[in-house]
């Protein structure tokens, strides 16, 4: 597939102008960075500090502003070489003398933790937002499991509820992430409530969240990325299925293989339909039978127009880095195949896209 | 020789070089050293990276061996001194790594496999885009043709793949500060395989395979979806042709049913059930395909038939397959009854099956 430079759509020109936007008021704004891991003991603080070794040895200025009271025996000489902020009562960050202080980077442990009452803010993440505004970088960490929106899947595998969470635009709003992984951590033999089996499942759930949720902020940045350069080449690098409903088409079992292989991959289902003008009363009402199907599943369908129906589905596919088109068998045979099909369309001009074809 | 319990074999998974996966794994090594483990270093490749160098201070290392070819020395690893020394853990670095011609084996994977035979813990690094199973998918992304790679069940069968995470820009830095490569090197690096968008998304497929590699290690019951069943899972045959896009197909077929957990077949279809009759040129490429298959531990099969998608249909109903893996039809085919590419006709025999089109994976082509 060519990389082309073409003409945008306004929405895409409104869309570049805001990431620029964005990018301006960013160089005002200190940097974040955010270590991403799934338990205690995985080394985020490790790897956090240790950075904050290397760029100190580079001649940056680094001060710790919130650190935990414990601290294992590999990050106690990382701590000992850096300049503490105490925390005020309630593990609060020292939010005026950071700031008076003005250091150019701020290391800031367990990003979800709550203020008490009577403090500028209720949480501590946003206490980083207006140390970034004041032009500090910020370097922090934070566990997978106290990101807002995961709070429900989290809970389904940690069987504990979860009170103190961060937004996940907040994440998204990092410079940089770091995913910070390893093997589960040994269970602790004093908290024999589960078994050394259960322990490391529950852990290995959290693993892989955290390491689909750190994919999935890097396909979004590889995104903007490509828009903002505006390069109309996809990659590929998550598996994204489109189902296409026609009036023959096997929708169930379609959707069946869809769900399975995107969850298989850890990718993204999307299932659209071109609306056409000139169909049949039958087909019509077979389409709209098919439709009730995706609805009740709870499924959001992508409506598209346009005369030519391959056409519509391939631009769409490809805006959407679609790597595999879910569509049932052609009808047609013999000579109609001569004017080609269709399905030949697709499988023809959909470059990086395999063309699954079920039986209707 | 007794029977020895299999070693154990943890893989550092990286997106590119200079990530730090050497270095993590040495850091890891000095814990074990420092905790009474017997840890040598089997293979080491410095690269002149002054912080990894200073992380093997103290280690053991096993001496290389020196290898001649063609008038010029190579130091590979020394899989018999090792096996001879046999510690309770080697660190090897640079899994994919192709042997020099005159050592037993081709490729150090498969030297990593006898160690581990022999009962030896093997500590190991890799980058994401030396899976076979990715190889056309990173060649889309990035422009380049990996030539080193490892079969997919080698790293299945690994106890622990760990990712070795960094953020694009910090490594871009890396090699801006001549810290992963000599200064022309790095130069040359940024313009190709270390391009912004290039690395993202070698960064999300590292991220994702390691995701699966992580489910793949938990119990059956644990993973998500439908268990794969052999009743009622998924059966997935690879068609093999003459066609060099061949490969893709098969890496494609074979990636599906590693995640769907369903069986894989690779099949040719020959007038005379074998390849005799072919012309040498085609009768090679053939070979080559299902050597390529079963190194990957794919089934072939060669059938015997004159029709060749009408016997591929034929073999796909009996054995219950449920999707058919082929490459696109050559354009101009359809009209043609003569046509030797028998992909359209599969196409509108196998109506009553998933007949997946694979398509092209091609990068990019380079503006300026």
């Amino acid at each position: 597939m060519a990389t082309e430079i073409r003409r945008r759509t306004p929405d895409e020109y409104l869309r570049e102008c805001e990431v620029e936007e964005q990018a301006v008021t960013a160089a005002a704004k200190g940097n974040l960075k955010v270590f991403l891991g799934y338990a205690s003991g995985v080394g985020k603080s490790f790897r956090m500090l240790d950075e904050a070794r290397r760029r100190q040895e580079r001649g940056q200025d680094v001060v710790v502003g919130a650190i935990q009271a414990q601290v294992s025996a590999e990050v106690e000489p990382l701590l000992a070489r850096l300049e503490v902020i105490p925390l005020k009562a309630g593990n609060a960050i020292d939010m005026e003398a950071v700031i008076r202080r003005r250091p150019a980077v701020c290391i800031i442990d367990g990003l979800a933790y709550d203020n008490p009452l009577g403090f500028r803010n209720a949480a501590r993440w946003q206490d980083v937002k207006d140390i970034l505004e004041a032009g500090i970088h910020v370097i922090g960490s934070i566990n997978v499991q106290y990101i807002a929106e995961l709070r429900e899947r989290v809970e389904a595998i940690t069987q504990k509820p979860v009170s103190e969470t961060v937004p996940l635009s907040f994440i998204q709003s990092a410079d940089e992430i770091e995913l910070v992984d390893a093997p589960p951590p040994e269970a602790d033999l004093d908290s024999a409530a589960e078994s050394v089996q259960e322990h490391t499942e529950r852990l290995s759930r959290l693993r892989e969240l955290a390491l689909v949720v750190t994919a999935d902020i890097v396909d979004q940045q590889l995104n903007e990325y490509l828009e903002r350069h505006g390069i109309q080449q996809r990659f590929g690098s998550s598996e994204r299925i489109m189902v296409c409903i026609t009036p023959r088409a096997n929708l169930r079992e379609m959707m069946e293989l869809g769900h399975v292989v995107a969850e298989r991959f850890h990718g993204e289902l999307v299932v659209a339909y071109v609306k056409q003008r000139d169909i049949t009363q039958a087909d019509q009402s077979a389409l709209e039978a098919r439709l009730a199907i995706a609805n009740a599943a709870g499924v959001h369908v992508e409506i598209l127009e346009g005369s030519n129906p391959a056409q519509v589905l391939l631009d769409f596919a490809r805006q959407r880095g679609v790597t595999q088109l879910f569509v049932g068998h052609s009808q047609r045979t013999g000579l109609a195949r001569l004017r080609g099909s269709p399905l030949d369309k697709l499988i023809w001009e959909g470059h990086g896209i395999d063309v699954c074809i079920f039986p209707q | 020789m007794v029977n020895q319990p299999r070693g154990k074999l943890k893989i550092f998974m990286g997106y590119a070089a200079g990530v730090g996966k050497t270095y993590k794994m040495l850091e890891e090594a000095q814990n074990l050293k420092a905790a009474g483990v017997d840890i040598v270093i089997g293979y080491f490749e410095p690269h002149g990276r002054r912080e990894t160098i200073a992380k093997t201070d103290g280690l053991e290392f096993v001496p290389r061996r020196s290898m001649q070819y063609r008038d010029a020395g190579f130091e590979e690893m020394d899989t018999n001194a090792i096996l001879a020394r046999h510690p309770k853990i080697a660190v090897v670095d640079e899994f994919p790594h192709t042997n020099v011609p005159g050592c037993e084996r081709g490729k150090r994977w498969e030297d990593v496999e006898v160690l581990l035979a022999a009962g030896i813990d093997v500590l190991t690094t890799m980058n994401i885009q030396h899976l076979e199973s990715l190889n056309d998918q990173v060649w889309q992304i990035s422009g380049v043709r990996v030539r080193e790679t490892i079969p997919d069940w080698v790293v299945q069968q690994a106890n622990e793949v760990v990712m070795v995470d960094l953020p694009p820009g910090a490594l871009v830095n890396r090699l801006q500060r001549g810290v992963v490569y000599e200064r022309a090197k790095a130069e040359r690096a940024l313009q190709s395989f270390f391009r912004e968008q290039t690395l993202v998304a070698l960064r999300e497929l590292a991220l994702r395979q390691t995701a699966h590699e992580v489910e793949h290690r938990m119990p059956p019951e644990q993973q998500k979806g439908p268990a794969p069943n052999p009743q009622t899972g998924h059966r997935i045959l690879a068609l093999v042709t003459a066609d060099p896009k061949t490969a893709m197909v098969i890496r494609r077929a074979k990636r599906m049913s590693d995640f769907l957990g369903a069986e894989c077949f690779a099949a040719t279809v020959q007038a005379n059930g074998d390849l005799s009759g072919l012309v040498s040129a085609d009768r090679e490429a053939i070979e080559r395909h299902l050597n390529f298959a079963r190194n990957l531990h794919i089934e072939t099969r060669i059938l015997e038939g004159t029709d060749a998608a009408s016997s591929l249909v034929d073999f796909a109903r009996r054995n219950q397959v449920t999707q058919i893996f082929l490459t696109r039809p050559r354009r101009k085919a359809w009209n043609t009854a003569l046509s030797s590419d028998p992909a359209q006709k599969i196409i509108d025999l196998a109506k009553d099956m998933l007949v997946v089109v694979v398509s092209d994976r091609e990068p990019a082509k380079r503006l300026a």
